[in-house]
């Protein structure tokens, strides 16, 4: 049985789930077709991408909403700070064009895929996620939302409506490094999403989450706190210590690489972001 | 539940529709079945391919992934909207003029591709297009042309240059493939786009385990939980002898397996019926019973004494084995001044052609008729009747466009199950396989584990070699036997080495089937000896190019099998590199001096390859007939799957004919009306067809000659109804309709054979296998990050010797798709059953992975080619992926002895480097 709603505004789409326990959230589809051999979706679907309340990126009063069925692509063309960028750099290399058209951020993190490009990005941007019911709405942070490999605190008949980005965390620069073994089109090996706020030729404050290394994208506070407060020089990429990456995270070998090399590439990649950010150390005065 | 689907409205190409479908069908769906555009086509249905990207509101997405619903109300363009009143754009112009389509199956998608791009950004560089066509993978061109179509098309890059057609023959020239243009239109009907009425479709049941033995349980009870018109085929419906295999000798394939299978992804049991009933099957829930037995999954295992055999009568599971040997390589060896020695293992590699298999079988009267992709009309022919207990006559094979083969197409796929099920049913049956089941169920190239010994004099001249290789050849024989035999005869490269033994050998294991793929083993065993040479040459402390200059064959030497063969170009092709490789040593030199952790390397390799069968017959037969009307119809039986036959062979007939290219008519392969051509394979039909064609024209020529009493100097014209000889001042006419018709329609006709002189090998691997040999040596600059093993190829230069290019286009894109693939088999390219079984995970280059090609195309002519040509396919392959890693080692000190050189290996192994100094 296939049956696909396509509802025009939350409330209906939220009565729906709450009516039909079976019914899935569809919205770009980008996960859910290559999961099926299937000329159509199996089972009862509800479409996402006409809900007003679920599209586009705007400012609040408390920083930014970036609405669930936003895609990669109206993430790239979104006018948005620096401490963006990295979401911007995750999403020019998820998949290609066709994805990034398609795909959208809610997806990626309702997906809870490991190798997720947008669970660093928005973990390093301390990010909340809007969830809504029949019942009502709940905030969760990201890191709490994300429970394990392909799962998420979603309860029965909820919707990931948006995610919220408080205005202290849009601060400072941003850098996304992807690893993968070739150029498009690629599933991460590893990859790391840095923020740096600095103030005074220090750094004032550090984001720093890597993905791929561990059931769950990581934030790594230890790496985050041997860089808060030092000067914002060249030196500063030396204060990311393998020790401290490894501590983090818990990787797995697969046919991609294994779990030795993805811990030294996940602290290389940190290096290399932490270091790309000071060099540019004039653009991110903002 | 069978209420009818609410119709959803939009627009395909400017015109409104309203398609009556259910909203989560993926569009690509309802373009192809329920509106018949099948110019969008299907890889992947994941995502992966692009192959069947569409403009929705102008933005490109995948159609597969594309539930209907979403584009309700918006603007679907295809590519069947991309030639305004029929009259092609631009851009399709510029495919067509750069050879961007050779299979052309993933056109469609990538014209929509660019088309998107075009209309953003007016005058996009070189990166942009990149950057745009990055979702589209092809697997035929490595991008090059395709990139340089696009930009040609905004008048921001090298234009075609239109190949002058005046005087004086087409043989030469760069003419773009005479079967091009429905490849650019999208009208091109390749084996999933031939929907007759009423048309079963048919599914397999295959195995989840690599080794078990089943029993089929309740099928009719299965079938009355099923909807209504569906119907099972097993074995024991299979009406002839069931089993086939490439090489008659070795055939040990069952179309359906029959109590026991050998490898994940075999075919147990065939399930039939109409389209929606197919698609409401719970196939899961087919009634097989397994019980999984231990699997041989190496051929260690396969190989260790008490093993049990995969095939009774094949003791210690092999299949064949391989031996060339002349002088004595061990005392060699033991003299030598330096001897190097090393071990490589590569893995199994797809060969991953957008278009899975897919066909149509269905009745004429009495005769069976198959339209489905191969590179293999008559072997499929006989192949299927043999299975289905037909006399060959009562099957016959008509010509569809094949998206792509390089090996794994030669042998049956669709065909015998297709052609089961229209012959037991009078029903037309199509079968068109998934991406996993394409992956899982087709050959794959034989992994290798391989070690050798190589020895120099003083000087850097080679005094000895020995090889041997061991190929894991999968469940059943395919060609295993084949690359048993060619590996030994090629392992020592195109080099003079007086002392030589080479053994190579089979082993069967339930791994996936292991066949033929651009090379049969070669370009494995190159990268073992090419490799090893790099060392050799740095221990013998001469410069890499030079090292191989001072051994490369030349005219009147011998090959490790005592032969002299013509025409020997590498040392043309290696001097052809030394600009290149001077400039990029200083390059790379200049560049590493400055620290970091990037560093750039530079690496050389060659290749030779003999054209056609080894050591057996295989000929080829073209017909050319002239009708009463005055048409000259070439009757062509080579299959093209992209390398452009179709093209080269007509070249070939029109200049052997003395007419223009126009004045030929194309009959394509059909074993009803073509002559045996044999197979598209080992790089043999622009040599083999191709003198077929050179001798047929001219005895068709010399027959209208004889008729009009002219000379050999004379002009040949065409016209409705007559031919015009003109000899100078005299002209002289040719009236058809005075002349009898053969029982083919034709009023004259010349139909000739050709085949290639070889001799027999005998147990040392001594004789003449092959008639001729084509020679090539590339040269590879990358860079290699010191801190993360990841490689880019920044340039490869690529010198073959062709001996004459009949196609200078098709050649270079010959050349530029055969480095993609051998940059896949260097850096990425994995098959793992089960776990890389779909082109998310199993990774071929994307248009960002391929570096700037350099083609220099070297005509030393060969004495037995036609008008001096060689074959070229498979060649292109070999060096790519030695120089690759002769390049790495260069750069980094990494040696590599297992491949793919994913970052994570090529780290270990510089480590590895680093420790052993
Ligand atoms: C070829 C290809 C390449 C890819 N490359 C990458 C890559 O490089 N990096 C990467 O991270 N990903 C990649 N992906 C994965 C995928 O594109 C992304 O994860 C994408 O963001 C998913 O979004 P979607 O809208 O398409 O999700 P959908 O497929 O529509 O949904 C995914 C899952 O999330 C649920 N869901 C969706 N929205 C909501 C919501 N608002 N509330 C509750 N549940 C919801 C669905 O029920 C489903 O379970 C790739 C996919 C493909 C096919
Ligand atoms: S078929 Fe849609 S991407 Fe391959
Ligand atoms: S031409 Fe691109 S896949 Fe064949």
């Amino acid at each position: 049985m296939q049956e696909l709603f396509r509802p025009r505004d939350l409330s209906e789409a939220l009565a729906i789930l709450a009516a039909r326990s079976e019914v899935r959230p569809a919205a770009g589809c980008t996960d859910l077709f290559p999961a099926t051999a299937a000329p159509a979706l199996q089972g009862a679907h509800i479409d996402l991408t006409a809900l007003e309340e679920l599209s586009g990126i705007s400012r609040t009063p408390e920083g930014f909403r970036v609405g669930a069925a936003t895609t990669w692509r109206e993430a790239i063309e979104a006018d948005l700070p620096p401490a963006f960028e990295m979401l911007k750099e995750a999403a020019r290399e998820v998949g290609s064009p066709q994805i990034q058209n398609a795909g959208t951020i809610g997806g990626n993190l309702c997906n809870a895929s490991p190798a997720a490009d947008g669970v660093p990005c928005l973990l390093a941007l301390d990010a909340q996620v809007e969830l809504a019911s029949a019942e009502g709405r709940r905030m969760l942070p990201l890191g709490k939302f994300i429970t394990g490999p392909r799962q998420t605190a979603l309860g029965p008949g909820e919707l990931l409506v948006a995610v919220h980005v408080p205005g202290e965390a849009a601060r400072g620069a941003s850098r996304f490094l992807k690893l993968g073994a070739r150029r498009y089109l690629v599933i991460s090996i590893a990859m790391v999403a840095v923020r740096l706020v600095v103030e005074e030729g220090r750094v004032a404050s550090a984001a720093v989450a890597v993905g791929a290394c561990s059931p769950v994208a990581r934030r790594l506070e230890a790496v985050e706190a041997a860089l808060v407060g030092a000067e914002a020089t060249p030196a500063l990429a030396a204060r990311v210590r393998a020790a401290d990456v490894a501590a983090a995270l818990s990787p797995i070998d697969d046919v991609r690489a294994d779990a030795g090399y993805r811990l030294e590439a996940a602290a290389v990649l940190v290096r290399r972001a932490v270091s790309e950010l000071v060099t540019h150390a004039g653009e991110c005065a903002a | 539940m069978n209420r009818p689907a609410p119709a959803i409205g939009f627009s395909v190409n400017g015109q409104a529709v309203e398609v009556p479908t259910a909203p989560a069908r993926r569009l690509s769906e309802v373009l192809r079945r329920a509106l018949g555009l099948t110019g969008t086509k299907v890889g992947c249905d994941a995502g992966d391919c692009g192959a069947c990207t569409v403009l929705v509101d102008g933005a490109p997405v995948c159609a597969c992934l594309t539930p209907v619903a979403h584009v309700a109300g918006r603007a679907v363009e295809t590519v069947e909207g991309l030639a305004a009143g029929g009259e092609m754009s631009r851009l399709q112009e510029a495919f067509l003029a750069h050879g961007a389509a050779q299979c052309g199956i993933c056109t469609p998608g990538m014209l929509m591709a660019a088309a998107a791009l075009l209309r953003q950004n007016h005058r996009p560089d070189r990166a942009a297009v990149e950057e745009a066509l990055s979702g589209v993978l092809c697997r035929c061109t490595g991008y090059a042309a395709i990139i340089d179509a696009v930009l040609d098309a905004v008048g921001n890059g090298p234009a075609a240059r239109a190949p002058d057609l005046g005087r004086g023959g087409v043989v030469g020239r760069p003419l773009p493939r005479l079967d091009g243009a429905p490849k650019v239109l999208g009208t091109e009907c390749y084996g999933a786009d031939h929907l007759p009425e009423g048309t079963l479709e048919v599914r397999a049941i295959r195995s989840p385990h690599a080794a078990a033995r089943f029993a089929l349980g309740d099928i009719g009870a299965w079938l009355k939980a099923q909807r209504e018109g569906l119907m099972v085929f097993t074995a024991a419906d299979i009406p002839g002898e069931n089993r086939f295999g490439t090489i008659p000798a070795y055939a040990d394939q069952p179309a359906l397996a029959e109590g026991r299978v050998r490898f994940r992804g075999e075919a147990v049991a065939l399930v039939a019926g109409p389209a929606e009933a197919i698609e409401a099957a719970d196939l899961a829930a087919f009634p097989v019973a397994w019980e999984p037995e231990a699997a041989l999954l190496s051929p260690d295992e396969a190989e260790a004494v008490g093993a049990p055999l995969l095939h009774p009568g094949r003791a210690g599971n092999i299949v064949a084995a391989g031996r060339v040997c002349c002088g004595d390589a061990e005392v060699a060896l033991a003299q030598a001044a330096h001897v190097v020695e090393g071990a490589v293992e590569t893995a199994f590699v797809e060969h991953a052609y957008i278009e899975p298999e897919a066909g149509v079988a269905w009745m004429e009267g009495e005769t069976l008729v198959i339209r489905a992709s191969t590179q293999s009309p008559v072997m499929d022919r006989d192949d299927t009747a043999r299975v289905l207990g037909l006399a060959p006559e009562r099957v016959r094979v008509v010509p569809c466009a094949t998206g792509g083969g390089f090996g794994a197409k030669l042998d049956l796929s669709v065909q015998p199950l297709i052609g089961l099920v229209a012959l037991k049913t009078g029903r037309p049956a199509r079968m068109v396989w998934t991406r996993p089941e394409s992956m899982a169920a087709s050959t794959k190239r034989h992994p290798a584990r391989m070690r050798a010994r190589v020895g120099c004099d003083g000087e850097g001249r080679l005094v000895g070699m020995e090889f041997d290789g061991v190929f894991d050849t999968g469940a059943y024989a395919s060609w295993g036997p084949t690359v048993a035999v060619r590996v030994p005869v090629h392992a020592s490269g195109p080099y003079r080495i007086p002392n030589y033994h080479a053994t190579g050998r089979g082993v069967h294991t339930n791994n996936p089937v292991s066949g033929a793929f651009r090379g049969f083993g070669v370009p494995q065993a190159a990268i073992l000896q090419e490799t090893l040479f790099d060392r050799l040459a740095d221990a013998a402390g001469i410069d890499r190019l030079e090292f191989r200059l001072r051994n490369a064959l030349r005219e009147g030497d011998a090959t490790v099998c005592g032969q002299r063969p013509g025409g020997v170009g590498i040392a043309a092709c290696l001097e052809a590199l030394a600009p290149r490789w001077r400039a990029g040593l200083a390059e790379a030199e200049a560049w590493n001096a400055s620290g970091g952790a990037i560093r750039r390397g530079v690496g050389v390799a060659s290749c030779w390859y003999g054209c056609g069968n080894t050591a057996i017959a295989n000929p080829a037969t073209i017909r050319i007939g002239i009708t009463r009307e005055g048409r000259v119809r070439l009757h062509q039986g080579a299959a093209d799957i992209g390398q452009g036959a179709d093209t080269v062979i007509t070249q070939i007939a029109a200049d052997a004919l003395g007419l223009p290219l126009e004045a030929i008519e194309r009959v394509g392969y059909d074993t009803a009306l073509t002559p045996d051509c044999g197979k598209t394979s080992g790089s043999r039909q622009t040599f083999i067809t191709g003198n077929a064609a050179l001798r047929a024209g001219r005895a068709l020529r010399a027959r209208i000659l004889a008729l009009s009493n002219a000379g050999a100097e004379a002009r040949i014209a065409i016209e409705p109804g007559r031919i015009l000889v003109s000899e100078g001042a005299v002209r002289r006419e040719i009236r058809l309709a005075d002349l009898a018709e053969d029982a083919q329609g034709y009023v004259l006709s010349a139909e000739e054979s050709y085949d290639p002189p070889t001799t027999p090998l005998d147990e040392n691997g001594q004789g003449a296998p092959y008639a001729v040999y084509g020679w090539g040596a590339q040269m590879a600059e990358v860079e290699v990050d010191m801190e993360l093993g990841t490689v880019r190829v920044r340039r490869i230069t690529a010198a073959h010797d062709v001996g004459r290019a009949i196609n200078p286009l098709l050649a270079r894109g010959q050349i530029e798709g055969g480095i993609a693939q051998g940059l896949g088999l260097a850096l990425m390219e994995e098959y793992i059953p089960a776990r890389t079984e779909n082109l998310h995970d199993y990774l071929i280059p994307t248009t960002g992975d391929m570096p700037e090609i350099d083609t220099i195309l070297i005509e030393v002519a060969d004495p037995e080619g036609p008008f001096g040509a060689k074959g070229l396919g498979e060649h292109a392959l070999i060096p790519t992926a030695p120089a690759i890693l002769n390049a790495i080692r260069h750069a980094s000190g990494a040696v590599l002895t297992r491949l793919p050189a994913l970052p994570h290996r090529v780290l270990a192994a510089m480590r590895a480097g680093e420790a052993g100094r």
